[in-house]
């Protein structure tokens, strides 16, 4: 198996790093402090192609492959986890199952505006009551003449009040269980539809994550996306990409870490020399980096996998199971090697240690990756 | 319009280290970038092709490597590439290169030809004037301001205590300086789109030049040594009133005959 990148991916990745390091870091900790949406990044993803990355030109993408997509999420991360995620959760969670599950008139009319035209997308399956459950949706959505209405709400939702585009799930037949629920497009400002109140967070703390609220939501008929009764494979198969998203945050994250306690251990002097010197320094950072690189091949593994059209479920299981738990660890031990020093906000790893955390909750908890891994290897 | 941009692919360091043994650059491990003057010169290009619509055509002369230069320049928006590369080239002074830029640029159609200012790994800023010498053509250097009027160009051109505003007909030369403008991003498709296209690639057997005037042999500039900068002795601090101190430094000076 080959993970090098070809000429335009490297080059791809060095325009993501400059643009992360330009445009993204300098942010990073203010939006984390006043946990504030960085709406002005976002606009400049849109206005370098950023928000439209593995998808046709026809519509406004970039044409290019999802390898591309995962290194601009890495890249994000690294300096910043809650940019990355939101780049993550619009492209991967509402402008994929548009793509792939729209019809031409839904991709036409919804597309260049997720690709290039500002408008932000968001997904909602989360419930109350339904979160690795999540065949045991309430929101219901009853046809009507030539509408649905919808009824009922969503906790949970990354870009949630900013996203201007949603893909909800909802129950459109209860008896039928799991093969009655359905997905629809939602826009905002659509009548009886709102955002709820903010969530407050331990870590990515820019990107919003709220609550949606829908009270007798009226939407057209034609905003169905795919047929009644299969939203719940497409909610499944979405997640399986979605999951190769949230392990290219980690990744990153945990190679930003990595990364900020190389410089430190240089710099900082213990006992008349750089604690770079020490051997337990030494391993401890060899550790990581081997953790983070092994992370890295299993994240491009699965991403190329889905550009090659071939299965790829298990491994964005293993992609995000392994590079959420390195998150983890990297971070941790980052701080751990900046010492007091990094328990304080002045430097950027306490931030990351606390961004890293959500990586292996959110898209499917480490458990649910290991219930899918583990299913793969015991059918017959 | 046609405009060429003339770029040169540098290492991306301004604290270049030099080979002890040979005095030539260590590149080694070192990322190269578009000399950031030149790119500042792609970008003014790209925005009158925004503004007015024009043809624009990036020109470089390296190693076979510099194409990844004009891969960059093609993704920012630049129409096509002409990549000078031959070992004929190598080793060439500020005028060598102008030769054959200029001899190259004689094949392209131009209205308008930009340069940078001055190379980081180099610093000599003599290409740029030195092609519109030998294409006989207006040079306006240290550009930090560009704008077209229907067939002039209008630069603000720096000074180091004043600026200048000079309007000249097209065609022209101008150089342009990092503080220009802020060079945009490429998009991911249009790095794509950029290793789709051709780069026309011209030797040696390509360009109408005398041989006297390329490579090594055409260059009368001798590096007679190359060195990296001697670190200095710590040197000593007294602490004593002004006017003894600057008798003690009156005498150590007098001492090394250097007063």
């Amino acid at each position: 198996m080959d993970f090098e990148l070809t000429p335009q991916e490297a080059m791809a990745r060095q325009l993501f790093r400059d643009f992360a390091e330009a445009e993204v870091k300098p942010l990073a900790a203010e939006i984390d402090e006043a946990e504030r949406f960085p709406r002005e990044s976002v606009e400049k993803m849109f206005r370098y192609g950023i928000m439209g990355i593995p998808y046709g030109q026809e519509y406004g993408g970039q044409g290019c492959d999802t390898i591309t997509y995962i290194l601009a999420v890495e890249e994000l991360s690294r300096v910043c986890g809650a940019t990355g995620v939101i780049l993550s959760a619009h492209t991967s969670l509402c402008c994929d199952p548009i793509n792939k599950y729209g019809t031409p008139e839904q991709k036409a009319k919804y597309l260049p505006g997720l690709l290039k035209g500002g408008v932000l997308g968001a997904f909602g399956l989360t419930e109350p009551g339904a979160g690795t459950d999540a065949a045991g949706q309430q929101t219901k959505a009853v046809l009507a003449g030539d509408q649905y209405i919808l009824n009922g709400s969503k906790i949970f939702i990354t870009n949630g009040g900013e996203a201007g585009v949603y893909v909800i799930l909802a129950m459109t037949d209860k008896a039928r269980g799991a093969k009655g629920i359905s997905a629809f497009i939602v826009e905002a400002g659509a009548p009886g539809f709102s955002s709820g109140k903010k969530e407050l967070k331990l870590g990515i703390r820019g990107s919003a994550t709220t609550e949606l609220i829908f009270e007798n939501c009226v939407i057209p008929k034609e905003n169905l996306l795919g047929a009644e009764g299969k939203g719940f494979g497409l909610a499944m198969r979405t997640l399986d990409g979605g999951r190769i998203g949230i392990a290219a945050q980690a990744l990153g994250i945990a190679q930003g870490a990595l990364d900020e306690a190389v410089a430190y251990v240089k710099e900082r002097k213990q006992f008349g020399k750089p604690i770079a010197a020490f051997q337990n320094t030494q391993f401890v950072l060899a550790d990581l980096h081997t953790r983070v690189q092994a992370a890295r091949f299993l994240v491009y593994s699965a991403a190329k996998a889905k550009d090659r059209g071939e299965p790829f479920a298990v491994k964005a299981a293993m992609a995000k199971l392994f590079a959420s738990e390195t998150a983890m660890r990297v971070t941790d031990r980052a701080v751990q090697l900046f010492g007091g020093y990094g328990y304080m906000r002045e430097y950027p790893v306490e931030r990351m240690m606390r961004d890293a955390k959500i990586t292996e909750i959110y898209e499917g908890t480490s458990e649910v990756q290991r219930m899918v891994i583990a299913a793969s290897l015991l059918k017959d | 319009m046609k405009i060429v941009v003339c770029i040169k692919q540098v290492p991306n360091t301004n604290k270049v280290k030099l080979d002890p043994a040979t005095g030539t650059l260590l590149r080694k491990g070192i990322p190269s970038i578009i000399n950031p003057d030149d790119k500042a010169g792609l970008e003014a290009a790209l925005r009158l092709k925004d503004r007015h619509g024009a043809q624009v055509t990036a020109l470089s002369m390296g190693p076979p490597q510099a194409e990844a230069a004009l891969r960059e320049a093609l993704a920012m928006g630049a129409d096509e590439a002409v990549l000078l590369t031959d070992r004929a080239f190598g080793g060439a002074d500020t005028w060598a290169t102008s030769s054959t830029l200029a001899a190259a640029l004689k094949r392209l159609e131009h209205d308008l030809i930009i340069t940078g200012r001055q190379a980081i790994d180099g610093d000599t800023a003599q290409v740029g004037p030195q092609i519109a010498e030998h294409l006989g053509l207006p040079n306006i250097s240290y550009a930090e301001e560009l704008r077209l009027e229907s067939d002039h160009i209008v630069v603000k051109r720096q000074y180091e205590d004043r600026c200048h505003v000079i309007k000249a007909k097209l065609p022209c030369l101008v150089t342009a300086l990092a503080e220009l403008n802020k060079p945009r991003y490429m998009t991911p498709g249009g790095i794509f789109t950029a290793y789709a296209k051709p780069i026309r690639v011209w030797g040696r057997a390509d360009l109408d030049v005398d041989e006297a005037d390329i490579g090594l042999n055409g260059s009368p500039t001798r590096v007679f040594k190359s060195f990296d900068k001697q670190a200095r002795g710590t040197g000593s601090k007294v602490e004593m009133d002004p006017q003894a101190a600057a008798a003690w430094l009156v005498e150590r000076l007098q001492e090394k005959f250097i007063l």
